[in-house]
């Protein structure tokens, strides 16, 4: 087994490392739950931590292999959040809860997608810094025009208000579903740690195989050179859009899998604010890095609870902010690089030299 | 490298997961030095029926937009809990969590306390107060929150009691007010429709008016408390002849709002809501131009009564600032924590959460418990766990608030 990971091409190696961190974290998170050795702060984030690291590796796609900057991600969040989660409500004790909850995601993804081509289309004809003010400008919209929804359910069917949840006219029995900036309240929750990790293992599974397919190397080359990859006729629209309804869709998904591990869900939740922190968690992981993606989600996340189980609680605002610096400075600093080579160079060599005798050796003692 | 800095990572993570133990205890409130009279009422503290010592853990915004709230719940709860453990019997220990006002963390800051806590108190605010009640709910936690006002905060559970009015009652009562008092003909509203409060509030004010015939004319909406420029909605209600404005909003875009409808020569009276409270304490802002403005609020801090000017005093030693409603509505539940397990004869040691919880449940509906506060005098809750408290409006003239 051991030989046939040594042999094999260095990228399919490099997924199995990608697939076994998630796997790995799985199961650490399983037994250490089973034995009672982790903190219920801990667990109550794991369901977070999955959206996450979703929402990092989908917006990896077009900020890292496409190489178009957009400032939105959390708008599809959003989309995807309330098309499924109203679903979910509505169809409370109608319909089996695991039914209820594919629906849901599959309904949240599709919504998100639709609005990442609708919004693709003419924004994909920008470039550089227009993409990224148009796509926080999309963001922004939905929050507000989520913020005056009323969307509510009767007898009669769906009612749909921009003004107040009373001119919905809902008849006897009928219940507001978004009830505009309160949003949607009394979520049955549904959200597992299984759940999120199935989701992140999908997320994983379709966008390596894109990145390493022929559309892939498409989407790399116009990161690359736009008119060179132009001139070679590959066909830009087409993969763009690709790569930006990919990476909407499971963002929409990511929404879903969020907000079905809350009561309450307000659209103020996706402002920019959560888009730049997803972007950041893109940044700090190294851009077109997905493995860097799934862990600097995932320790950017657990952070600043961290620190509050470590008595620095005033000051982790603080602490957090220096440790997105250092990260920064860590990634991409050429002094920093420098050192990292230098230590590379120097483990290598230690670990050469402990192999050497081991070899020579009877092949016991090797510790 | 990558590689070898990947495993590295998630080996720290690892770790850091095992380490993840959580026992945050924070100091009881400083400056315990001064002699603490018991402000408010103190019933059942001779009989010392309660013992030990009761962890509460506290939730609020102590960072982000809404910190200003947070804050003044924590400290105005911590100058009660200085009172109260100066009389002996039982003790109270605040640990207050921050949660930005944001839901997700709120969680995270009630997953971190619900190992060492007894009782929660809070969310100070809406959104995040409905998820840490669906929580506590599950896990039996007794939670009182000071200013959580959304019926959706309550509704469904048994363990969840509210220190301030709900929004549909206070809209209510505002309506019934201006209704009662002829304080204007042509009414206009001007909300945050971003905002759970500041909509519930008008919700109610709204349906309340169209029952007794108070003509709302015209209604403006801004989406964020940080709004610039109101000149487009000063405009509109200028145009339809407001003569009275209705604002349940808080008090900063508020006084924006004041400041920009003067500078367009549209004067008409003001009439706010709780979230008005702390309209006096703006940096640099001009008392002169919130002459007349009218408010419902359960807390003046320039009312002459014992209670109110020693909590006052306290608060402004220890804090340096006026205590606004927040800080009195956390002074009260600190109180009625105390004189409910007073009542109920809670062992804080020896006694589970759960237990805690149901007396305090039963004594919370008991009908004959009642809470005399800052904010109020014979306070009581229904089974649903909502307050009864006499609204009280008040006037501002020359730059202190007046009893109407």
């Amino acid at each position: 087994m051991l030989e046939r990971i040594k042999h094999m091409r260095s990228r399919t190696r490099s997924n199995l490392i990608t697939y076994g961190i998630v796997i790995g974290f799985y199961v650490a998170v399983e037994l250490l739950t089973a034995v009672d050795l982790l903190s219920s702060a801990f667990i109550g984030q794991l369901v977070p931590i999955c959206a996450y690291v979703m929402l990092a590796i989908s917006l990896n796609l077009t900020v890292g292999f496409l190489g178009e900057l957009s400032l939105g991600h959390a708008g599809f969040m959003s989309i995807g959040a309330f098309a499924g989660v109203s679903f979910w409500v509505a169809t409370q004790g109608r319909i089996p809860a695991w039914l209820g909850v594919l629906c849901a995601l599959i309904i949240g993804a599709v919504c998100a997608g639709i609005f990442g081509l609708l919004i693709g289309v003419p924004v994909l004809r920008l470039e550089g810094d227009y993409l990224a003010i148009v796509t926080l400008a999309f963001g922004q919209i939905i929050v507000n025009v989520i913020n005056a929804l009323y969307i509510g359910i009767d007898s009669r069917g769906i009612h749909i208000s921009l003004r107040d949840a009373a001119s919905l006219g809902l008849a006897e029995g009928g219940k507001v579903i978004i009830n505009g900036a309160m949003g949607i309240t009394n979520i049955p929750k549904a959200s597992t740690f299984t759940l999120g990790i199935v989701l992140v293992v999908l997320t994983l599974a379709v966008v390596l195989n894109l990145i390493h397919s022929r559309a892939g190397r498409a989407i790399t080359a116009i990161r690359d050179n736009e008119i060179a990859a132009q001139s070679v006729g590959i066909n830009l629209t087409k993969y763009k859009l690709m790569a930006f309804i990919t990476s909407a869709v499971f963002a929409g998904m990511a929404g879903v899998l969020y907000a079905l591990n809350f009561t309450s869900l307000v659209s103020r939740r996706f402002d920019y604010n959560t888009s730049i922190t997803i972007l950041m968690f893109v940044v700090l992981g190294g851009m077109g890095s997905i493995r860097g993606s799934i862990i600097a989600a995932a320790v950017l996340t657990v952070l600043p609870e961290l620190m509050r189980s470590f008595g620095v609680e005033s000051y982790r605002m603080l602490i957090y902010a220096i440790v997105l610096i250092a990260m920064m400075l860590f990634n991409s600093a050429p002094a920093a690089i420098e050192w990292r080579k230098k230590m590379a160079k120097k483990l290598s060599a230690a670990v050469a030299a402990r192999k050497k005798p081991a070899r020579s050796g009877s092949g016991k003692g090797a510790a | 490298m990558k590689k070898f800095i990947s495993l590295a990572l998630a080996g720290a993570m690892a770790l850091s997961l095992a380490a993840c133990g959580a026992t945050g205890t924070s100091e009881p409130a400083a400056n315990n030095g001064a002699a603490s009279t018991p402000a408010a009422s103190a019933p059942a503290a001779s009989d010392g029926a309660a013992t030990g010592t009761l962890n509460i853990g506290g939730i609020g915004p102590l960072t982000g937009g809404v910190a200003v709230y947070g804050l003044a719940t924590k400290q105005g709860a911590e100058i009660a809990v200085e009172e109260i453990n100066a009389l002996g019997g039982l003790q109270l220990e605040l640990d207050f969590k921050d949660d930005t006002g944001v839901a997700e963390t709120a969680v995270n800051a009630y997953n971190t306390l619900k190992d060492s806590a007894d009782v929660i108190y809070g969310c100070t605010t809406t959104d995040p107060c409905i998820n840490v009640a669906n929580e506590t709910f599950n896990d039996r936690f007794f939670q009182l929150t000071p200013s959580a006002s959304s019926t959706a905060v309550t509704e469904g559970r048994d363990n969840v009691f509210q220190m301030c009015f709900t929004d549909p009652n206070q809209g209510a009562s505002a309506a019934d007010y201006v209704k009662n008092n002829a304080l204007g003909e042509n009414i206009g509203i001007i909300y945050n429709n971003a905002d759970a409060y500041s909509t519930g509030l008008r919700d109610a004010f709204v349906a309340r008016a169209a029952e007794i015939g108070l003509n709302v004319v015209a209604e403006q909406a801004f989406p964020d408390d940080n709004t610039p420029d109101f000149t487009a909605q000063i405009n509109a209600l200028a145009a339809a002849n407001v003569d009275l404005l209705f604002m349940p909003i808080y008090y900063t875009p508020a006084y924006n709002i004041v400041n920009a409808a003067q500078a367009q020569g549209f004067n008409p009276k003001y009439f706010g809501c709780d979230g008005m409270d702390g309209i006096l304490d703006i940096d640099g802002m001009n008392p002169e131009l919130v002459e007349g403005l009218m408010l419902m609020t359960p807390f003046n801090a320039s009312a002459t009564d014992a209670a109110t000017t020693s909590f006052v005093e306290k608060y402004q030693a220890a804090y340096g600032s006026l205590p606004n409603q927040f800080a009195a509505d956390g002074y009260d539940a600190m109180w009625a924590l105390y004189d409910a397990a007073n009542a109920a004869g809670i062992d804080a040691d020896n006694m589970s959460h759960e237990d805690i919880c149901e007396a305090l449940i039963a004594t919370f509906t008991s009908g004959d418990f009642s809470v005399d506060g800052l904010t109020g005098s014979g306070m009581t809750w229904s089974a649903k766990g909502e307050i009864s408290k006499d609204p009280v409006a008040v006037r501002i003239e020359n730059g202190v608030y007046v009893t109407m």
